[in-house]
């Protein structure tokens, strides 16, 4: 026993987790250089062709060109800013319809159906019909990204408000609650994590729809410039905003993640 | 002092498409003003119906409860109603949990709040009313719901299978402590179990219920020679064994 009162087995176990951990992360950095550098060495030697594959360092220089001509910031903006009000739209909508459903039976009843073919339809043939009906613009490229995250937001927040505990309505109905209270009181609260996870559900699937609805629309964003190097063969521009939208993907991505973790700790979810 | 709960030939059907199924028949039930009753019977044979239909939960299909005077016909804070477990929601303090009756009745004021506060500091929660429910032991927790019921200062506590969902050490723990409020704060109380030990230790009188569809077979005062009334001493009176055994073979179980 040491001064912490901790034994020396402990001592040892603590280590050998971390040790554990330092390699899995150092693993994890290798891999990353070691594909780029491989990327970047096979360039050079001309085992490949960068001008179909592209290469690193020209990505960088694509990057720094991109800055200078100050479109790097404009294009990733614009599908952040996107994405992000599409999802935001997406989860506010569909929990709001899930509410509605959850009130009246017969309503989700009859609409059943309909939303089980919403669901399984690809939503992105809807594309074309948002960009006659709104417009070549941001808008439509939103609309598509809400209407993919929106039925399954429905189904899934509303499944989770079938889910809660019929004892729980029972104990507030047994005060007398009506309709509203067993809601506020019971079904919200109760179903707060499935929101939360329908939220990060979301983010990936406004980003399918962001992306795709600028392949369409093809005005500005990311999605223009992969489509636009594409079109004409400039292989480098295709990556580099791939690699940039992977990068902006998983950073927010790790924002949901993180206030996640905040509104958790806040202490009105099962609190350590 | 009269009979607080009438129940008047009481009867309940349910319907389903396969049929209809009849869940209790001509109930007839008085209880008296801070009496408890234990109502015994076998599984389906109604007895959480019963308790429904006196909180105003369900609607009858024959027959009415007189509660205090008055019919009932929905839910009302005379009556409290606890649950299998304790249903503490665990996004919400102890203290939260416990004014949640008054939230939804909207009679939180000073008058109440302070009520509760000092049901809280008579029964030893009031260090844990900012505590979350999973940060209390499973005794704590009823006494938390407990005091849930209480804080609308219902006349009748109805108590369905309320100690079942614990393990046998902590219920009977549970069972004398929630026993030991109840007689404080002068409550008139309606336990239905399928323990019938639990039934006798605690209950004046066991109402024994038929197989469904549910009728009163049998009523039992219970006189039993335990000195300081409570359940865990009561378990011990010579004439508990020979009500055990008479209950038993009321309820006529066979595999």
């Amino acid at each position: 026993m040491n001064s912490n009162g901790i034994s020396k087995e402990h001592l040892a176990y603590l280590r050998k987790v971390r040790m554990r951990k330092a390699l899995i992360l150092s693993l994890r950095l290798f891999l990353l250089v070691a594909v780029f550098a491989l990327w970047e060495l096979m360039a050079r030697m001309k085992l490949i062709d960068p001008f179909i594959t592209s290469q690193p360092s020209r990505i960088v220089n694509t990057i720094a060109r991109l800055y200078q001509e100050g479109k790097l910031f404009y294009h990733t903006g614009i599908t952040c800013l996107e994405t992000v009000i599409g999802f935001l739209l997406g989860t506010i909508a569909g929990t709001l319809t899930a509410i509605v459903l959850w009130w009246s039976e017969l309503l989700s009843r009859v609409l059943e159906p309909y939303l089980v073919v919403l669901n399984s339809l690809p939503k992105i043939a809807l594309g074309p019909i948002f960009i006659v009906w709104i417009g070549a613009g941001p808008s439509s490229i939103i609309a598509i990204a809400l209407t993919i995250s929106l039925i399954v937001t429905i189904l899934e927040v509303l499944n989770g408000f079938m889910s809660v505990d019929s004892e729980k309505i029972k104990l507030v109905r047994t005060f007398g609650a009506n309709r509203l209270q067993v809601l506020t009181k019971v079904v919200l609260p109760s179903s707060y994590p499935v929101m939360i996870n329908a939220l990060k559900v979301n983010v990936g699937l406004s980003w399918v729809g962001v992306i795709v609805g600028e392949f369409l629309v093809s005005k500005a964003g990311l999605g223009y410039l992969i489509v636009y190097g594409g079109q004409v063969f400039q292989l480098d521009l295709v990556m580099t905003s791939v690699l940039i939208l992977s990068i902006a993907a998983a950073l927010m991505y790790q924002g949901v993640v993180y206030i996640e973790r905040l509104l958790i700790r806040s202490g009105r979810h099962t609190p350590l | 002092m009269g009979a607080i709960v009438e129940v008047h030939n009481l009867g309940m059907k349910y319907h389903s498409l396969n049929g209809e199924i009849t869940a209790l028949e001509h109930i007839n039930l008085e209880v008296d003003e801070g009496e408890f009753i234990s109502i015994v019977g076998p599984s389906g044979c109604g007895k959480s119906t019963l308790l429904s239909l006196m909180a105003g939960l369900l609607k009858p299909t024959e027959g009415s409860v007189i509660i205090g005077g008055r019919q009932v016909a929905g839910p009302d804070n005379q009556v409290g109603y606890m649950l299998q477990k304790d249903y503490l929601f665990e996004w919400r303090t102890i203290y939260e949990n416990v004014i949640l009756g008054l939230e939804i009745t909207r009679t939180l004021d000073s008058h109440t709040r302070a009520y509760v506060l000092k049901l809280l500091e008579t029964y030893g929660l009031s260090e844990f009313r900012d505590k979350y429910p999973n940060q209390l032991s499973g005794g704590m927790r009823q006494r938390a719901a407990l005091i849930r019921t209480l804080a609308v200062n219902p006349q009748i506590l109805l108590l369905d299978e309320a100690f079942s969902a614990l393990d046998y050490q902590t219920r009977l723990a549970v069972a004398e402590d929630i026993y030991s409020i109840i007689k404080r704060e002068n409550k008139t109380a309606i336990l239905v179990t399928h323990d019938i030990a639990e039934s006798i230790s605690m209950a004046d009188r066991v109402v024994v219920l038929t197989k469904r569809p549910g009728t009163i077979k049998k009523i039992y005062p219970i006189r039993l020679t335990c000195d300081r009334k409570t359940p865990m001493s009561c378990r011990e009176a010579p004439e508990f064994r020979h009500y055990f055994n008479s209950i038993w073979k009321d309820l006529d179980i066979h595999f």
